[in-house]
C-alpha cells in the first residue's frame, strides 16, 4: 500500500496549480484580468488615500516562444506608492490580509496584483519590474520574482535614484502569455465602465495596436475613503474568533467582546453572554471547544446587536454617479438612488442604483435584452450578466406601472453594491448571488429610481404636448383667421398669437351660429331652430 | 321656401354670417366655437309630420381651443370660403375636385372621405345641401317639358329657355338648380327611372299627350333632380308622379323622392311629400301579365332592410312590401314592351300610364 504524500502547498504553489479557479483560465481572460487587477491596484492606492487617480496603462507586443503571444504590460499610477522596505514583500511573496478587520476593498481576494505578476512569471519567465517612491526625495526600482516553492521574493537587481520628477506612486512592468485579440472588446469595455463609475479618475490605455483610450476627469470631487472597522459579531466564524483570542489569552469573555467587535459594548456584551449561559468573567482561554462553537453560533445568531457601522463601506454617491452616467450614455433623464446600509451575516453593504433613460441611449436591440451596468466595490463586473442577482431582479418587476415597455425602452441599468464581502456566486465569476438581504435592497432602490423616472417621463409627455398643442392651434387659428376675415368681407385679420397669449377658453352655453335674417318663409327651417 | 328665392344668394349670406361669427369671437379675444348638428345614427329621427327623416337635438361642439377640434374647425371654414369663392365667381366644383383643391394649402386631408365630411359638416351646419354653394355632384338627370325658365349663371342671365327646345331634354346641372322658374302650361311631373324609357317618352309625346313635365332621375334622384321635382311641386303647384321598374329599388328611388334619404337628413327641402308612386307596383303584376323574374338574393336583403325603416309602415307601401314578399317577383318597365300593339304604339304610353294616372286620380 502506498502512502500518499502530503506536501505543505503555500499560496504560490496554490495559484500556480490553480490559476484557472481565480478567472485566468485562458490567455485571453488573463489578458483581461492582468488588466484589470493591475488597475485595481492602482485605483486603490490612489483613491483608498484621497488621491484623485491618474492611471496609466500601456500593453504592447513582444517576441514570444513558439506559437505563444507574449506581451508586455506597463502600468504607471500616481498613488501613495510603496515604502522602500515593503516592496519585496508587496511584490514577491503571496499573501492574504491578516488584519482582523473590514474594509471595503476591489479585488477578490485583496491580492493586490500578485496573480498576475506570478502568471506573467508563470508563462513567460517573466520577471517584474517595480519603481516606486512615496514622494520623496528618493525613487526605487525591484527587479524580482516570486520563489513559488517557498513563497519568497527573489531580488534581481535593487537602485536607488534620486527622486528629480518628484515623482510619487507605482510603476509595473512584466510580460506574460496573453491573447489581446480576443481580450480586446473586454479590456475597452472594462475602461468604459470604470470611467463612468468613476468621474474623478483619470484613465489612459495604450492598446498593442497603437490605439489610444484616454478617459480625462471630469470631478474632482470623490467620495470619502473607507475606514477600517472592527469585525461585527454577526460574520464571526471559529477560526477568527480563535485567533483573536490567541493574540489577548487572559482576557476576560465581556472585555474581550466589547473590544474587538464593533457595536458591542460592555453592556451589551454582558447581556449577550448572560443570555447564552455564559460567564462575562470567564477568561478567553478557558474556554472549551465545544464552548468556543456555541459561542460562535451565539454571536452569529443574536439579533439584538446593533447593524453594522457602514464607515467600512465607501459608495460613489448620488452626485458622482450622476455625473459619470451622464458622461458616458449621454441620456436625456438619469436617476440614482442609494439605500441606507444594511448587513448580511454581519457584512455591512450599500446599494446604489442608476437608470439612464432616452438620448443616446437606444432600445435593445432584441427582445429580453437588457442594458445593465454593473458593479461591485466600485468595479466593472463583465461576465455572467444573465447570472446576476441585479438582471434577475429587473427581469422581474413589472414595468407596466413605471411607464415603462422593457423591450422597447432606452434604458439602461446600473446597479453599485459596495460592501466588505461582496456575495459573489463563487471565487473568480464575475457576478453576484441572489443574497435575500442584497436582492431586497437591489429591488428597493429600482423600484425607488423607476418611480421617480416615471414622475420625470410624465413632466417630459406634459411638456411635449403641450409644445405640440401650442404648434398645432397655432397654425389651424392662423387658417381660421384667414377664412373668416374671407368670410366676413372685413380687411382686418385677428391677431392669433394675442388669442393664444390672452384668449379666454371658456365655453359659451350658446350656439355659435346666428343668422341674422330667418330665411324668407323657411317654416321648416324655424321649426327646426326652435327645437 | 319663396318662389324663385335665389339661393346662392341665400347661401352667400348663409357663409359670410358664420364668417362674421367666427371673426367676431377672434376680434373680442375668444377662441371660437361653433355647434353642428350631429349626423350620428342615434340623432336621426324620422319626423311623421315633416314625413322624412331629419335630425335630432344632439350637437357636436367644436371649439377652436381644443387640440382635436381646431383641425376640422379651420377644415369647415376652408370649405365654406371655397364655397363663397364659388357663388362670387359663378363656378363650380365637385367633392373630388375640392379635395384636390385642398392640396394647394396645407389643410391636411388624408383623404377625400375626409373632406366630403367637412363639406357635409357644412351642409349641417347651414342647413343647406352643398349645392347651395356650387358643389355638385356629377351631372345626373333630365328634364323635358314645356317649362320656361331664366338661368341665373353669368353670361346666360336674361336669356328664356324653353324646356322642350331640346329633343333630348334637358341636363339637371348647377344652372338650372337655381334657375328661375318662369312659366308652364304642364299640369303635373312625371319622374321616370330610366333615361331610355324618357327618351321614348318624348318621342311618343307623353308630355303632350299627359300635360306632364318630364324628369329622368336615371336611377335613385340626384338631389338636384329632387329639388328641382320639389320646386315644381311647390312653386308651380304641380303633382308629382313616379314611374319606375317593379322592385324594391324602384320603390325606394320613390320613397327617397317623397321623403328624403337618411343620408341627406341633414337637409330639409329636398323632398316632396306629395309625390306618388305610379308603378310599376308588385300588386300590378297579376293585372298586367308581363314577363317576371325571380327575386334574387340582393333583392331580398333590400327588402329586409326597407320593411325595417318606418316609412314603409305605411298602409300603402306595407301592402306593396308584402306583395313583393309573397310574390318573390319583380319586373322592369320594358317588360311591357311584350304587349305592344306596334313599335310606335307601346303598351305603356297606350295603356299602363294612363290606366295609372286615373288609378291615381291625375286624370
Amino acid at each position: 500500500m502506498l502512502s500518499e504524500q502530503f506536501q505543505e502547498l503555500n499560496v504560490a504553489d496554490f495559484f500556480y496549480k490553480n490559476k484557472d479557479l481565480v478567472g485566468f483560465d485562458s490567455p485571453h481572460k488573463a489578458t483581461y484580468m492582468i488588466v484589470r487587477e493591475l488597475v485595481e491596484n492602482s485605483l486603490d492606492a490612489c483613491d483608498g488615500h484621497r488621491i484623485l487617480p491618474n492611471v496609466r496603462v500601456t500593453l504592447s507586443k513582444v517576441e514570444g516562444e513558439g506559437n505563444q503571444e507574449r506581451y508586455h504590460i506597463k502600468i504607471v499610477d500616481n498613488g501613495i506608492g510603496v515604502p522602500l522596505e515593503a516592496v519585496p514583500y508587496a511584490f514577491g511573496k503571496v499573501l492574504f490580509g491578516s488584519k482582523y478587520s473590514m474594509r471595503q476593498n476591489r479585488g477578490t481576494f485583496g491580492l493586490g496584483g500578485k496573480m498576475s505578476m506570478l502568471y506573467g512569471q508563470i508563462t513567460a519567465n517573466s520577471r517584474v519590474t517595480i519603481t516606486t517612491s512615496q514622494g520623496g526625495s528618493k525613487i526605487y526600482t525591484f527587479e524580482l520574482s516570486t520563489d513559488i516553492r517557498t513563497n519568497t521574493p527573489i531580488i534581481y537587481r535593487r537602485e536607488e535614484a534620486d527622486n528629480k520628477s518628484h515623482f510619487r506612486g507605482v510603476k509595473i512592468e512584466f510580460d506574460f502569455e496573453g491573447d489581446y485579440g480576443k481580450a480586446r472588446d473586454k479590456i475597452i469595455e472594462y475602461f468604459y465602465e470604470t470611467a463612468m463609475i468613476l468621474p474623478y479618475a483619470q484613465l489612459t490605455f495604450i492598446d498593442p495596436n497603437g490605439t489610444l483610450l484616454f478617459y480625462p476627469r471630469i470631478t474632482e470631487k470623490m467620495p470619502n475613503p473607507p475606514v477600517e472597522t472592527q469585525p461585527h459579531p454577526h460574520g464571526v466564524d471559529l477560526e477568527l474568533l480563535k485567533r483573536m483570542m490567541a493574540a489577548n489569552p487572559h482576557t476576560s469573555l465581556q472585555v474581550f467582546l466589547s473590544k474587538n467587535f464593533q457595536r458591542v459594548g460592555e453592556r451589551t456584551a454582558k447581556a449577550f453572554l448572560k443570555s447564552n449561559g455564559f460567564d462575562p468573567h470567564m477568561e478567553v482561554s478557558q474556554l472549551s471547544t465545544k464552548q468556543l462553537t456555541k459561542l460562535v453560533t451565539a454571536l452569529r445568531e443574536y439579533p439584538d446587536f446593533l447593524p453594522p457601522d457602514p464607515s467600512c463601506l465607501s459608495p460613489i454617491g448620488e452626485d458622482l454617479l450622476k455625473e459619470g452616467i451622464k458622461r458616458l450614455l449621454s441620456p436625456e433623464h438619469v436617476v440614482v438612488t442609494t439605500r441606507p446600509a444594511r448587513a448580511y451575516e454581519g457584512n455591512p453593504f450599500i446599494v446604489e442604483v442608476g437608470i439612464a433613460y432616452g438620448g443616446a441611449v437606444m432600445p435593445p436591440d432584441k427582445p429580453g435584452k437588457v442594458q445593465l451596468y454593473r458593479f461591485a466595490n466600485k468595479i466593472p463586473l463583465l461576465y455572467d450578466e444573465y447570472s446576476d442577482v441585479s438582471m434577475a431582479v429587473i427581469q422581474n418587476i413589472n414595468w407596466n406601472q413605471y411607464k415603462v415597455k422593457l423591450d422597447e425602452a432606452p434604458i439602461a441599468f446600473i446597479t453599485h453594491i459596495c460592501s466588505t464581502k461582496v456575495p459573489y456566486k463563487t471565487a473568480g465569476k464575475e457576478y453576484v448571488a441572489a443574497r435575500p438581504e442584497v436582492e431586497r435592497e437591489i429591488d428597493l432602490a429600482i423600484k425607488q429610481a423607476a418611480r421617480e423616472l416615471r414622475v420625470q417621463l410624465s413632466r417630459m409627455e406634459r411638456a411635449e404636448y403641450r409644445e405640440r398643442r401650442t404648434e398645432v392651434l397655432k397654425k389651424y387659428l392662423s387658417m381660421m383667421a384667414s377664412f373668416s376675415t374671407f368670410l366676413a368681407e372685413k380687411t382686418k385679420e385677428p391677431d392669433v398669437d394675442l388669442l393664444l397669449r390672452e384668449g379666454s377658453t371658456k365655453k359659451r352655453r350658446r350656439g355659435v351660429l346666428q343668422m341674422v335674417d330667418d330665411p324668407p318663409d323657411d317654416k321648416e327651417g324655424e321649426e327646426k331652430d326652435k327645437a | 321656401m319663396e318662389r324663385n328665392t335665389d339661393r346662392s344668394e341665400f347661401a352667400r349670406k348663409a357663409l359670410k354670417d358664420l364668417g362674421t361669427s367666427i371673426y367676431n369671437q377672434m376680434i373680442e379675444g375668444r377662441f371660437p366655437e361653433v355647434m353642428i348638428p350631429s349626423r350620428q345614427t342615434n340623432n336621426i329621427y324620422y319626423d311623421p309630420k315633416l314625413e322624412q327623416y331629419v335630425l335630432g337635438d344632439k350637437k357636436v361642439v367644436r371649439s377652436a381651443d381644443n387640440v382635436k377640434h381646431v383641425k376640422p374647425l379651420a377644415q369647415l371654414l376652408w370649405v365654406a370660403r371655397i364655397g363663397k369663392e364659388l357663388i362670387d365667381y359663378d363656378r363650380v366644383s365637385t367633392l373630388r375636385d375640392l379635395f384636390y383643391m385642398s392640396k394647394n394649402i396645407d389643410i391636411n386631408f388624408a383623404t377625400q372621405q375626409e373632406s366630403d365630411e367637412a363639406v357635409y359638416d357644412l351642409e349641417a351646419l347651414l342647413s343647406m345641401p352643398r349645392e347651395s354653394f356650387n358643389i355638385f355632384p356629377h351631372d345626373r338627370g333630365a328634364i323635358f317639358g314645356d317649362l320656361t325658365v331664366r338661368y341665373r349663371v353669368k353670361g346666360f342671365k336674361d336669356s328664356l329657355i324653353n324646356l322642350t327646345d331640346n329633343p333630348d331634354g334637358v341636363n339637371i346641372g348647377p344652372a338650372l338648380d337655381n334657375a328661375e322658374l318662369v312659366k308652364t302650361t304642364a299640369d303635373k311631373v312625371i319622374a321616370i327611372e330610366k333615361g331610355a324609357i324618357f327618351i321614348q317618352m318624348i318621342r311618343e309625346k307623353v308630355h303632350e299627350k299627359f300635360n306632364a313635365i318630364l324628369i329622368d332621375t336615371t336611377g335613385q334622384a340626384s338631389r338636384s333632380a329632387r329639388l328641382l321635382i320639389r320646386r315644381l311641386n311647390e312653386e308651380l303647384g304641380l303633382p308629382v308622379y313616379i314611374l319606375t321598374d317593379c322592385d324594391v329599388w324602384g320603390a325606394h328611388i320613390s320613397m327617397v323622392i317623397i321623403s328624403g334619404s337618411v343620408n341627406s337628413a341633414h337637409i330639409t327641402g329636398l323632398n316632396t311629400p306629395s309625390a306618388k308612386w305610379l308603378g310599376f307596383w308588385p300588386t300590378d303584376i297579376n293585372r298586367y301579365k308581363v314577363p317576371t323574374m325571380k327575386m334574387k338574393e340582393l333583392d331580398w336583403k333590400r327588402l329586409a332592410e326597407l320593411k325595417a325603416d318606418p316609412r314603409y309602415k305605411e298602409k300603402f307601401w306595407k301592402e306593396q312590401l308584402d306583395a313583393f314578399e309573397r310574390l318573390g317577383l319583380k319586373a322592369e318597365l320594358e317588360a311591357f314592351s311584350s304587349k305592344n300593339k306596334s313599335v310606335s304604339q307601346t303598351f305603356l304610353v297606350e295603356t299602363y300610364i294612363p290606366e295609372k294616372l286615373k288609378e291615381l286620380g291625375a286624370i
